[in-house]
């Protein structure tokens, strides 16, 4: 298509486009005007029968703990197709010794922040998983502050020991276990409570860290997979990056 | 509607627009950075704490990362097929 007719497919869709948006934007409720039931009875059941404190956590791991089951395959598929694409190809060799290789030139100061983010981060990681059904967090969010923090070893240039602080054989079984634990915690519901993803655990009281049933359990089991996942994922894109090579022409 | 929020939603418009508009993929990518940051202080600024948490990471470190180990395996690859070519 020439430049022209794009810029007049533009100027019909364009204005169309803006008009739709407005017209629907005079439709929607105030700003800041929640008109909804479900929030509502969320926020009283929650509380009260589960003694969570987190409403978000609550809604993921112990409402919709179901729904929350389907986002952790598709995370497991994706995780498993990026790493089947990335593999190691015949024609193509990993290089260790080239590991480094563009990315030494961090200086002392970054290379200390990364040394001195690596524990806080592994500390923070495993406080927002922990946390999860009492304050913002979770184990989503845990698991990705935990996977950042063998990450901060790139900003020192030291991929390959990002490979030994996180080792794959680690990141596989976590997100495995992860992924596993959490069906199987839905199946705990099912022996203990007869319904798949009901909770079957003491509530506790409302605050304390072992409170809010089954559901620290499942911050914990999603925290490990996604962590393993991210870890899998920058590494597989790194490898490819960093160590794999194509094979020169005369060594094939 | 806040200041905070209002500038939180100025800054996402300019990061977005930043972002659509840089034509190196590079710096393109260095851009989704902060665009990824400035949609995390949007979402702070909206009282979703939690979204916020998760995008800090995602927007900052687990997109950008992948795309930059994407660019550099295409340039290596390129420079290559180039030296293969060269070759007699």
């Amino acid at each position: 298509m020439s430049r022209r007719a794009r810029l007049w497919l533009f100027g019909v869709a364009g204005p169309g486009l803006a008009a739709v948006l407005v017209i629907g934007f005079r439709g929607l409720p105030a700003f800041g005007h929640y008109h909804g039931v479900y929030g509502l009875v969320v926020n009283g059941v929650e509380l009260s029968m589960r003694h969570a404190t987190d409403y978000v956590t609550a809604l993921n791991f112990d409402l919709r703990a179901f729904d929350t089951l389907g986002e952790e395959y598709i995370l497991f598929a994706s995780v498993l197709g990026v790493t089947l694409l990335l593999r190691v190809m015949r024609e193509e060799d990993e290089e260790f010794s080239a590991a480094g290789r563009g990315l030494d030139g961090s200086s002392d100061a970054v290379r200390l922040l990364a040394l001195v983010l690596v524990p806080l981060l592994v500390a923070l990681g495993v406080y927002i998983v922990l946390h999860g059904a009492l304050t913002p967090g979770g184990g989503f969010q845990g698991g990705l502050v935990l996977a950042a923090a063998p990450a901060a070893l790139i900003l020192a240039g030291r991929y390959l020991e990002l490979k030994i602080l996180a080792p794959s054989w680690a990141m596989e079984s976590a997100e495995g276990i992860g992924a596993a634990g959490y069906a199987l915690l839905g199946l705990g519901g099912l022996i203990f409570a007869s319904v798949y993803f009901r909770n079957f655990l003491p509530a506790g009281n409302p605050g304390q860290l072992l409170s809010a049933g089954f559901m620290p359990l499942n911050s914990i089991a999603v925290g490990l997979e996604v962590m393993g996942a991210f870890l899998i994922v920058w590494t597989a894109f790194l490898d490819q990056a960093l160590l794999i090579r194509r094979r020169s022409l005369e060594a094939r | 509607m806040t200041v905070l929020q209002i500038v939180a939603l100025v800054a996402v418009a300019a990061g977005g627009g930043a972002v659509a508009l840089a034509t190196d993929p590079l710096r393109q990518t260095l851009l989704l950075g902060v665009f990824g940051l400035a949609l995390v202080f949007l979402f702070f600024a909206f009282q979703a704490p939690d979204v916020a948490l998760s995008e800090i990471v995602v927007g900052t470190i687990g997109l950008p990362l992948i795309i930059l180990a994407a660019l550099r395996k295409i340039s290596e690859q390129e420079r290559t097929r180039q030296r293969d070519e060269d070759r007699p």
